[in-house]
C-alpha cells in the first residue's frame, strides 16, 4: 500500500496551512493579548508548606495599597462556588480554586489579590500575612497506600482514589503453562507538556444581560458546563470565546480552577478580571503535572518468544487533588497489549493522593507511560531469551489479516500493518548499518546503543474510561460537530466549536469541506463559535480531531451537497441519479447544456423560494453532529470496553551514544515509521510527530518535576525543568505508511499524540542497550546523565 | 502606590515612542502593554525560553530580562517590524509558512527573530549553525525540524534573490 491512498484533490496533498500566516507576522490572538476596558489583574499568595493548617489570614496591609481592589480567601470562595469535577467516585476529595482551612501541597493557591496591574497585585500579595501550622505530609505513593498513612483528604478515609484489579482472559492458566516468567519494575517520572504559553483567562460579567464572558487558553472537554456548574449559573449564563489562539497545550490546558476563580471575581467585583500565570505559578500551582507512575510488570512467555500473558500493576501518584487525572490509568485499557497478540492480561491501576501538585491530562492520556512499560517488557524478554528484539516483535505482532482484532480488554483495533511499517522503517534507517555503527563505536571504546519501540496511538478520543472507572457515570457519547454555511455570495464558511492549540483545525476543516464540495480550501473560511453558538463538541483531546471534526465537517458538507443536488434535480427536471457534481456545478450526465453553476444554485437556495424543491429549507447550511464511531457502549461487569475507535502505529529506531566521561547521551540517528491512515495535511501530521518525539526525548532524558524531602517543588524554573532545545533534539526522519481506517470518511486516524507515544520507550531501549555490555540498566525515566553516570561507576542499581 | 516614572524614548520598528515608565517595567511589558505590540510573547520571564526575543543593535535579546528604562535612546525591532512595509510576510516569514515551521505560533516570533538575526550575519548557515542560533529558543510543538527546514528554505530563497 502506498503512502497515501485514494484519489483526493486536497486531502493528503502538501498545502500551506490557514493558520500560519497570522502567527509568523505576530498577529496571533492569545489570551494575554486581550485588553478589556478597565481590566484588573490577579496575583496569588501560595502555600509554602506541603501540608498545614491555615490559622489566620490578614489582608488589611494589602488592601491599604492604592489600586488594590480585593483579596479573596478560600473561606469566601468555597462558600459561594461548588467543588470542581472529580473524574472518579470520590466526592470527599473536594477541590476548589483556593485552599480553605488547610493546604495540601507547596504552591497551592491560598489568596487571590486583584489590583489595577499585575505588578501592583504582586506588591499586595507580598503584604498578605498568613499564619500556618505545618502538619504531617506524605510524598511517597507506595507508603501513601499503606494503612496508617497520613491522609491527604481525611474525609475520604484513604489516599487511594481508585483501585481495581481487572482480569481479562485466562491469566493464571497462561502464567502456569508458560515456559518463562519475568518480573520487573519500571518507573515513569513526573513530567508534563509545559507549553511555552502559561495558562491564562480573562472574564467579564455583564449584570445587564446576566452573562459571563470568558476568554481563555483552554483545551478542555465540557469546560463551559463545568464553569457554569461551579459558579452555580445556568449553562447559558456563561459564554466561552473559542476564537482565542492557545499557545500550546498537548493536554494540560484545563485551567478550570483558574477560570472559576477569575469568573467569581469578575462577577463579584463587577470588573473585567484577568489572570495570566507566571511560570512559577504555572509549574507549582497550575495543577498541570503529568503521570508519575510505578509499573510492576510480569510477563509469561515461551522459549520461542511467544508472549502469552501480562500482569501490570500501575501505581500513579496524582498529587493532592483529582480532576480527570485518575482516568489517565483508564485510557491505556484500550491498548493494554500494544500491537501484540497477547491473550490475557491482569491490570491493577491504583490512583494515589500525595501532598504534591495535582496531575492533569498529558499528551496520550497515560498511554505513553504504559507503552514505555510494555516496550521495556518486550526488550527484557528478548534479552532473557537471547533473541533479536526486532524478531521478537515480528513474532508477536498482530498480522494485517487479523484485523479487526479484538484484544482481551474489549477494544477492537480497526486496522494495521505492523510488519510492513517496521520493515519500511528498518530499510529506511539501514538498520544493519545502524547496528554496525553502534558496534564500531563500542569497539572504539565508546558507549552506544540502538533503541527500538513499536507501539500504538489509540485515536478518536472517546470517554469510555469514565463509566469504566466510575459506575455512576453513564457517559457514552463524546460527539463532535461542524456547521457549514454557504453564504449568498457563494463563499463557504465552516464553524468549529472549540479552540485550537496548534493542531491546524482550520486547515483540517477547510481541506475536508473543499474535498467534499470541490471548492478550493484557500477560499474557505473557518471560524470558532463561542460556547452559546456552538454545537455539541468535546474539544481536541485524545487524538480525535482528524477523525471527529474531520468526520463532522465531511458529514455537514455532504448534506450541503445533497441540498444542491436536490435543487438541481428540481430545476433541471433530471433525476438526481442522472446528475453529475463537478467543482460545485451540477449538470445532467451526457447533456452539458442542462447545467446549473455553483452561483446559480446558491442564488436559488438563498433568494428563489419558488425554485426550491418542496420541503427544502431556504438558505444553504447544514450541521452534523457525530458520535464517536464504535462508541456508545457501557463496560461489561469484568471491565471490557471499546475505548477509542482507531489505532495508529509507530515504529521508532534510534542510535544513541553516551559520552563515557560526562554520561551525556547524544542521539545520533532517529527514525520513525508512522501509520496514521490517510493524512489530511501531511505537513501538520509530520510536524506533530516531530514535536511528539522531541517531547518524548524530554520525558526520557531530561524533564522531571522533582520534589525535595520536605515537599517543595525543586524544578520550578526552566533552569531546573529541562526541556530539550534544537541542540538536544536531532534531525528526525519519518517514514509514512497508510493503512486506512474502515471507520472514517477518508480512512484517517489520529496523530495528535504521534511520536510521544513511542519516543520515551525507544530512547530508554537505546540507553539500556548502550549499558548492556556493562551488565547495567536503568528502569526509571528520566534517564538523566547522573543516573547514567551512576551506572557507569558500577552501580547496578540506582 | 504611586511609582516614580522615568521618561524614555525608544525607537521601535523605526518609529520613535516617548513614554514615562516605572523603573521596573520590563521591555516586553513596555512593548506589549504600553505600545500594544503583542507579537512579542512572554514565556518564562527568566530568560530561558526565548519567546520574548527582539532585535537590539542587530542581535536577538530577551526583552523579559531588560527594563524599558535601559533602552532609552535605543532602537528595537520586533516581529511586527520584520514583515514587509505593506504588512505581508518577509522571505523568512514566508518560508516558515511554506515549511510549516510552527504549530501553535507562540514561540514563533522569537524563533523568527533569532533566525532573522542569524541570516543577517550568516546568509548561508549550515544546519548546525541554525540549530545553534535557535538553541536559546524553546519550542514545544515542532521538535525544531520544520523550523530548521524553514530557515534553510529562506536562506536558499534569499540567495536566489527573493526579497
Amino acid at each position: 500500500m502506498s503512502a497515501q491512498p485514494g484519489n483526493y484533490r486536497y486531502i493528503g496533498t502538501r498545502r500551506r496551512t490557514k493558520e500560519d500566516p497570522r502567527f509568523v507576522t505576530g498577529r496571533g490572538h492569545y489570551v494575554a493579548d486581550i485588553a478589556l476596558p478597565g481590566m484588573k489583574h490577579v496575583a496569588l499568595v501560595t502555600s509554602p508548606h506541603a501540608s498545614a493548617r491555615i490559622k489566620a489570614i490578614r489582608t488589611d496591609k494589602a488592601l491599604a495599597l492604592p489600586g488594590v481592589h480585593y483579596a479573596l480567601t478560600g473561606e469566601e470562595l468555597c462558600a459561594n462556588v461548588d467543588p470542581l469535577y472529580v473524574g472518579v467516585d470520590a466526592p470527599k476529595v473536594a477541590r476548589y480554586p483556593l485552599a480553605r482551612g488547610v493546604v495540601r501541597y507547596a504552591g497551592e493557591w491560598v489568596v487571590a489579590v486583584v489590583a489595577d496591574s499585575r505588578a501592583l497585585a504582586e506588591d499586595a500579595a507580598e503584604r498578605i500575612e498568613i499564619d500556618y501550622e505545618p502538619t504531617d505530609y506524605i510524598l511517597d505513593p507506595e507508603k501513601a497506600i499503606l494503612p496508617g498513612a497520613v491522609l491527604v483528604h481525611p474525609d475520604h478515609g484513604s489516599n487511594v482514589l481508585y483501585r481495581r484489579t481487572f482480569t481479562w482472559g485466562p491469566v493464571e492458566a497462561d502464567f502456569a503453562k508458560a515456559q518463562h516468567k519475568l518480573a520487573f519494575r519500571a518507573r515513569w517520572g513526573r513530567s508534563a507538556t509545559v507549553p511555552i504559553e502559561t495558562f491564562g483567562i480573562a472574564a467579564q460579567w455583564d449584570p445587564g444581560t446576566g452573562l459571563l464572558d470568558v476568554w481563555a487558553s483552554i483545551q478542555m472537554p465540557k469546560y463551559p458546563d463545568q464553569l457554569a456548574r461551579a459558579l452555580r449559573l445556568p449553562g447559558n449564563a456563561v459564554r466561552v470565546h473559542f476564537d482565542v489562539d492557545v499557545g500550546g497545550s498537548y493536554g494540560v490546558k484545563r485551567g478550570i480552577k483558574h477560570t472559576v476563580l477569575v469568573g467569581y471575581l469578575a462577577k463579584k467585583l463587577g470588573m473585567p478580571v484577568r489572570f495570566i500565570e507566571d511560570r512559577l505559578e504555572n509549574m507549582r500551582g497550575g495543577d498541570m503535572h503529568g503521570p508519575d507512575r510505578i509499573f510492576d510488570m510480569q510477563v509469561a512467555f515461551d522459549t520461542d518468544g511467544t508472549i502469552h500473558s501480562l500482569k501490570i500493576r500501575a501505581l500513579d501518584d496524582v498529587g493532592a487533588y483529582a480532576g480527570r487525572s485518575p482516568l489517565q490509568l483508564g485510557k491505556p485499557v484500550g491498548a493494554i497489549v500494544g500491537p501484540y497478540r497477547i491473550t490475557s492480561v491482569e491490570y491493577e491501576p491504583i490512583s494515589v493522593l500525595t501532598n504534591k501538585t495535582a496531575q492533569e491530562a498529558v499528551r496520550g492520556f497515560g498511554q505513553s507511560p504504559t507503552n514505555y512499560a510494555l516496550e521495556t517488557a518486550i526488550d527484557r524478554v528478548a534479552r532473557h531469551l537471547g533473541m533479536d528484539r526486532v524478531e521478537l516483535r515480528r513474532k508477536n505482532f498482530i498480522t494485517r489479516d487479523q484485523f479487526p482484532y479484538l484484544i482481551p480488554s474489549g477494544s477492537t483495533y480497526d486496522s494495521g500493518d505492523y510488519h510492513t511499517v517496521l520493515d519500511k522503517a528498518l530499510r529506511a534507517a539501514d538498520f544493519p548499518a545502524l547496528v554496525a555503527e553502534r558496534d564500531a563505536a563500542r569497539k572504539a571504546g565508546r558507549l552506544a546503543g540502538v533503541g527500538i519501540a513499536t507501539c500504538l496511538e489509540p485515536s478518536g478520543g472517546n470517554s469510555a474510561f469514565e463509566p469504566l472507572f466510575n459506575p455512576k457515570n453513564e457517559t457514552t457519547t463524546w460527539m463532535d460537530s461542524c456547521l457549514v454555511r454557504v453564504d449568498i455570495s457563494g463563499a463557504v464558511t465552516g464553524v468549529m466549536n472549540t479552540s485550537t492549540s496548534g493542531q491546524g483545525h482550520e486547515t483540517l476543516v477547510a481541506t475536508v469541506l473543499g474535498e467534499i464540495l470541490e471548492r478550493d480550501p484557500d477560499t474557505i473560511r473557518v471560524v470558532h463559535a463561542d460556547s452559546l453558538n456552538a454545537l455539541p463538541s468535546n474539544s481536541p483531546v485524545g487524538s480525535r480531531m482528524a477523525i471527529m471534526l474531520g468526520g463532522a465537517a465531511a458529514g455537514a458538507a455532504k448534506k450541503v451537497k445533497a441540498a444542491l443536488m436536490a435543487i438541481a434535480a428540481h430545476n433541471l427536471g433530471v433525476a438526481q441519479e442522472s446528475l453529475e457534481y463537478r467543482d460545485g456545478s451540477i449538470s445532467a450526465k451526457g447533456d452539458a447544456k442542462k447545467s446549473l453553476s455553483w452561483d446559480q444554485l446558491v442564488e436559488i437556495a438563498h433568494r428563489k423560494f419558488h425554485k426550491l424543491p418542496p420541503g427544502l429549507e431556504p438558505g444553504l447550511q447544514a450541521k452534523f453532529v457525530w458520535e464517536v464511531p464504535t462508541g456508545g457502549g457501557l463496560p461489561t461487569a469484568d471491565g471490557r470496553i471499546q475505548m477509542y475507535p482507531c489505532y495508529s502505529f509507530e515504529a521508532h529506531l534510534v542510535l544513541v551514544e553516551i559520552d563515557p566521561a560526562t554520561a551525556q547521551p547524544k542521539i545520533r540517528r532517529y527514525l520513525c515509521g508512522h501509520d496514521c491512515g490517510t493524512m489530511i495535511n501531511p505537513d501538520i501530521v509530520h510536524g506533530m510527530t516531530y514535536g511528539g518525539i522531541a517531547h518524548g526525548i524530554g520525558a526520557a532524558l531530561y524533564e522531571k518535576f522533582a520534589f525535595s524531602d520536605n515537599g517543595q517543588l525543586a524544578s520550578q524554573t526552566f533552569m531546573d525543568y529541562l526541556m530539550p532545545s534544537a541542540l538536544e533534539v536531532p534531525g528526525i526522519d519519518i517514514v509514512d505508511h497508510c493503512t486506512p481506517s474502515p471507520l472514517t470518511e477518508f480512512g484517517q486516524k489520529g496523530s495528535g499524540e504521534a511520536g510521544y507515544l513511542g519516543a520515551p520507550a525507544a530512547i530508554a531501549s537505546a540507553i539500556n542497550d548502550a549499558l548492556a555490555p556493562l551488565g547495567a540498566s536503568i528502569d526509571e525515566l528520566p534517564m538523566t546523565p547522573l543516573a547514567i553516570w551512576t551506572q557507569l561507576q558500577g552501580g547496578k542499581t540506582q | 502606590m504611586s511609582e516614580k516614572l522615568y521618561p524614555v524614548s525608544i525607537t521601535v520598528n523605526g518609529k520613535a515612542h516617548a513614554a514615562e515608565v516605572p523603573s521596573r517595567l520590563t521591555l516586553v511589558d513596555f512593548l506589549r502593554d504600553t505600545l500594544r505590540l503583542t507579537g512579542t510573547h512572554v514565556g518564562c520571564e527568566h530568560g530561558i525560553c526565548g519567546a520574548c526575543s527582539v532585535i537590539l543593535d542587530g542581535a536577538p535579546v530577551r526583552s523579559c530580562l531588560m527594563f524599558a528604562v535601559q533602552l532609552d535612546g535605543c532602537s528595537v525591532t520586533t516581529i511586527e517590524g520584520l514583515a514587509r512595509p505593506d504588512g505581508t510576510p518577509s522571505v523568512l516569514q514566508d518560508a516558515f509558512c511554506e515549511a510549516h515551521g510552527l504549530q501553535c505560533g507562540y514561540c514563533t516570533p522569537g524563533m523568527i527573530v533569532a533566525s532573522h538575526a542569524l541570516l543577517e550575519s550568516n546568509p548561508q548557515p549550515s544546519e548546525a549553525e541554525i540549530r545553534d542560533a535557535i538553541g536559546g529558543n524553546l519550542c514545544r510543538c515542532t521538535g525544531y525540524q520544520q523550523i530548521v527546514d524553514a530557515v534553510q528554505l529562506a536562506a536558499g530563497n534569499l540567495a536566489k534573490g527573493a526579497k
